[in-house]
């Protein structure tokens, strides 16, 4: 069942603010292969909603959002 | 059958004809005040709206054209009103003020430090910023004049230009987004 994502690479967006999460991962996104995983993890609450937004309008799939208290660990793939 | 063929021509050029229609994927925006927390929010949208994959072009006009003065510029040459007008508008982004609650300036400080508290960026660092996400700004002519600001004395930022309100209109209306701020 819990299937281990494997992320290529681990942005470490902890303490954040708006609308800083987003433009990085932006960037960091292209430093990867199609296909790829990259793991965010961000303190930035507007990032729940932020994420999704940003990864349906570019096209981008989150495999999984995991909440742990205070950080959020989103896992997206690379798909364009 | 050369009534189709035609009628497959006219067609072709209707459907060409509506994808001069159809507005890029781009946001344009007017920078009408000069608050530290309205440009601010324009630079956020701005700087978001590249990461959301759209170009963006903002105008700056009226009070957000001194925004974009440099401070250790100096420029001679300039009339009465044009020295009154420089020397009471602010001077670049370290000037600026908020607009609601500045109260003498304590509480455009207040927010300043607090931002840098909770890590949020300085307007200094959003334009640097939109510089290097390619966001291309647009500097009112009309405003520059009226003010007495010369070229000479606004910030380096490549992708910058001056015009007047045909550019804007002309970027405006192939926008999906447009915006006054």
């Amino acid at each position: 069942m819990s299937e281990e994502i494997k992320s290529t690479k681990v942005m470490d967006l902890k303490g954040l603010p708006c609308p800083m999460p987003i433009l990085k991962v932006n960037k960091g996104i292209k430093e990867v292969e199609i296909g790829q995983v990259i793991e965010v993890w961000s303190t930035d609450p507007g990032s729940l909603s932020d994420f999704p937004s940003w990864a349906r309008t570019r096209g981008h799939e989150i495999l999984k959002t995991d909440q742990n208290g205070e950080v959020t660990k989103f896992y997206i793939k690379r798909l364009v | 059958m050369q009534n189709v063929e035609a009628k497959i021509e006219a067609l072709q050029s209707q459907i060409t004809a509506m994808e001069k229609k159809i507005p890029s994927n781009k946001i344009s925006m007017i920078v009408f005040s000069g608050d530290m927390d309205k440009v601010l929010a324009a630079f956020v949208i701005a700087t978001g709206a590249v990461a959301m994959g759209m170009e963006v072009v903002m105008f700056f006009t009226f009070w957000g054209t001194p925004i974009l003065r440099d401070k250790t510029k100096k420029t001679g040459g300039k009339d009465t009103m044009g020295k009154m007008f420089g020397a009471m508008l602010p001077k670049g982004t370290c000037e600026v003020k908020l607009s609601k609650m500045n109260m003498g300036g304590m509480g455009t400080a207040m927010m300043k430090s607090l931002m840098k508290k909770k890590n949020v960026a300085s307007l200094e660092q959003m334009m640097k910023m939109a510089e290097e996400f390619g966001v291309q700004i647009f500097v009112c002519e009309m405003s520059m004049d009226l003010m007495g600001f010369k070229r000479e004395e606004m910030i380096d930022y490549s992708g910058m230009s001056y015009c007047g309100v045909a550019t804007f209109l002309e970027q405006a209306n192939d926008s999906k987004i447009q915006l006054f701020i």
